[in-house]
């Protein structure tokens, strides 16, 4: 084990990949000498060389679609859309070309290619640099998507999906760059499509990705020491594939179900999650799935507004303690 | 030394079979689309048959093509088979792409034809990508990719070709100009007269005008751009001079077009004109009349093909999402 910050880690998950396939390469904006703006990709140019780590200029079409033409012919590179909500940039290429190609011709195309990007709030930096567009690319056929919660994960989905043959979009939290954990040494692999309950509990589910999965947490915590409420955390880690059956069985065993969104309310993913849970697990709940998420708004910068905005630990242990004592 | 005696007969011949097959395809294609044989739509590329051609005849066959919407012509010239190309029109599961692509997106990747591109200007990156890919692999391919004169003002166009000078790519861009972005004459909605070539300067390039229905002109200018990326002195941008003889689309008469303009083009279809050529460089009628002859059998078989192949099996809905062959989206694991 090695301990190490979830920046340094999302460095260390591609250095573990670039060292074991030479086809593996990456491009962004300042990801070279400059190591990235959130110093995500610090060290790897020395190690690796400017043909492996390459500069672009903001031109995330051209990158993105650079991406998309290695990809289809004999590399595994990784593009850094370096907030993501350049996405909206760059969607043709990622939702027109990069999800539908393979499909489109029937599988002579392959795409094995990782977006990986700086997603989510809570830096002040406003409706444009603060989303989490996490659902953005779930509504989408043909993209899976990742947004790990822990440096331990960074590394272990980072190397998933760089071995995955599919384009995975890599949404790294920038509100948790700064958090620290241990990353197990030598191959470590967290497969996609494989959700993890952070904590077990028995009186209710919450379902929690990214930034939301610490807070989710400390609430669990929280509700467990100062209100006798033991719920269970659950970390979806990937949203494509969605891992339903660790959902679903929880909530058999639990029979009361929470989310905990950093998306804008409507089609959050939340909203498929507990379509499913409605579809699927009805008669296993005591009550009404309750989502918990970021108002249907763009982000604001203030502080106090933005900690209004995305749902905060005492948000969560309100919400999830007034619903299990209402019940009662 | 003429232009038509600088290059070698028997490929200049072979670009002449390769123009004969596109345009009788196209031309059996659209006859087939208001049989109601073809569906959705269709963007036909006659008249413009010298570019796909003198360029095919320029590229190693592993190097990459990469078209747009208006794209038979250039799958057929890399040695995309009709039978096929005709079935994906019709949507039968014989299809290229098992009808899921439709005449939008032919594709033949083991024909290097990577792939036609529906949404404007989206292909530029993609092939510049593929360039990179074999600079990186040091495979000595290029890619050559197709496009139209309306691409040229969206930005797509321009981030590709900073990025591919930037990068010393092994790519050539190719503008059909043919003179009309869809209904509308290109130089009412460009700030310059020639749209690629007049950017050309922009990114550090040579301005390169042809005339692309002149298929020995085409020959000798992709001979050059190809080598030159070949060789890895970087990417050029072609405008080839052409025009369609039908409108955008088959939803489309083209009557926003001068009829003086039209019977100019006409005039200057680039097949006859390569066809006298050939006759006035010593080929006999009779071996060219064979070419055609041929071309429209194998027309003829690729629609037989088309015809007897069945609709795709409703299993096929939802396979190929995933390199595992499926769709599906939720994983049965447990933890």
């Amino acid at each position: 084990m090695t301990e190490m910050t979830y920046r340094q880690a999302v460095a260390e998950g591609i250095a573990r990949e670039m060292e074991r396939d030479p086809m593996v390469v990456m491009v962004g904006e300042d990801i070279g000498t400059a190591g990235g703006v959130f110093k995500t990709t610090e060290g790897l140019i020395a190690r690796f060389g400017p043909d492996r780590i390459k500069d672009t200029p903001i031109s995330e079409q051209a990158f993105v679609g650079a991406v998309m033409g290695a990809a289809m012919t004999g590399l595994r590179p990784i593009g850094e859309l370096m907030f993501s909500d350049f996405f909206a940039v760059a969607w043709d290429m990622v939702a027109n070309q990069i999800a539908k190609t393979r499909y489109m011709t029937d599988g002579q195309v392959s795409l094995p290619l990782v977006l990986r990007t700086a997603n989510g709030g809570g830096l002040r930096f406003g409706a444009q640099h603060s989303q989490s567009v996490e659902n953005w690319a779930m509504a989408i056929p043909g993209l899976k998507v990742v947004a790990p919660s822990s440096p331990a994960d960074v590394v272990g989905l980072m190397v998933a999906a760089i071995r995955d043959p599919d384009p995975v979009i890599f949404c790294e939290h920038k509100a948790l760059f700064a958090t620290k954990g241990d990353v197990p040494d030598g191959e470590h692999v967290v497969p996609l499509g494989r959700a993890a309950i952070v904590r077990p509990g028995t009186d209710c589910t919450i379902l929690a990705l990214a930034a939301m999965v610490p807070r989710a947490a400390e609430a669990a915590e929280c509700l467990a020491a100062d209100h006798g409420i033991h719920a269970e955390v659950i970390d979806l880690r990937t949203l494509v594939p969605l891992d339903t059956a660790t959902i679903l069985q929880s909530v058999g065993r639990t029979s009361r179900v929470f989310t905990v969104e950093e998306n804008p309310r409507l089609a959050g993913w939340g909203a498929e999650v507990v379509s499913i849970i409605a579809d699927e697990a009805f008669y296993s709940l005591d009550a009404p799935p309750v989502r918990i998420t970021t108002p249907h708004i763009p982000l604001p910068s203030a502080a106090s507004l933005e900690d209004l905005a995305i749902p905060s630990v005492d948000r969560i242990v309100d919400t999830v303690r007034s619903r299990l004592e209402a019940a009662r | 030394m003429t232009t038509a005696e600088s290059t070698d007969l028997d490929v200049r011949l072979a670009v002449y079979r390769t123009m004969t097959e596109c345009r009788r395809f196209e031309v059996r294609a659209q006859e087939l689309f208001f049989e109601g044989l073809v569906r959705g739509t269709t963007h036909l590329g006659t008249g413009q048959e010298a570019v796909a051609a003198g360029f095919a005849a320029a590229m190693r066959a592993d190097d990459y093509s990469f078209a747009t919407y208006r794209g038979h012509n250039h799958a057929l010239a890399r040695g995309t088979p009709m039978g096929p190309l005709f079935a994906e029109l019709f949507g039968r599961a014989g299809g290229l792409m098992g009808g899921k692509g439709g005449s939008m997106h032919i594709t033949s990747v083991q024909h290097s034809m990577m792939g036609s591109y529906a949404i404007v200007g989206a292909h530029l990156p993609i092939a510049l990508g593929a360039a990179w890919s074999a600079q990186y692999r040091q495979s000595g391919q290029v890619a050559v990719c197709f496009f139209g004169d309306g691409t040229t003002n969206i930005g797509a166009f321009h981030e590709a070709l900073n990025l591919a000078v930037v990068w010393k790519a092994p790519v050539v861009f190719v503008c059909e100009n043919n003179r009309y972005m869809e209904y509308t004459a290109i130089d009412a909605v460009t700030a310059v007269a020639r749209p690629a070539a007049d950017r050309a300067a922009a990114y550090g390039l040579e301005p390169i005008v042809v005339d692309g229905n002149d298929a020995d002109a085409v020959l000798e200018t992709a001979r050059r751009v190809i080598d030159r990326a070949r060789r890895g002195d970087g990417p050029s941008l072609v405008e080839a001079l052409t025009y369609r003889h039908g409108g955008h689309s088959r939803a489309d008469p083209g009557k926003y077009r001068p009829d003086e303009e039209v019977a100019e083009w006409l005039r200057r279809d680039p097949i006859p004109l390569l066809r006298d050529r050939l006759v006035a460089d010593g080929v006999a009628p009779a071996d060219l009349d064979a070419i055609d002859a041929e071309a429209a059998a194998a027309v003829a078989d690729g629609e037989a093909f088309a015809r007897s192949s069945p609709e795709p099996d409703a299993a096929a809905l939802e396979t190929q999402v995933w390199a595992d062959g499926g769709s599906a989206w939720r994983s049965g694991t447990g933890s």
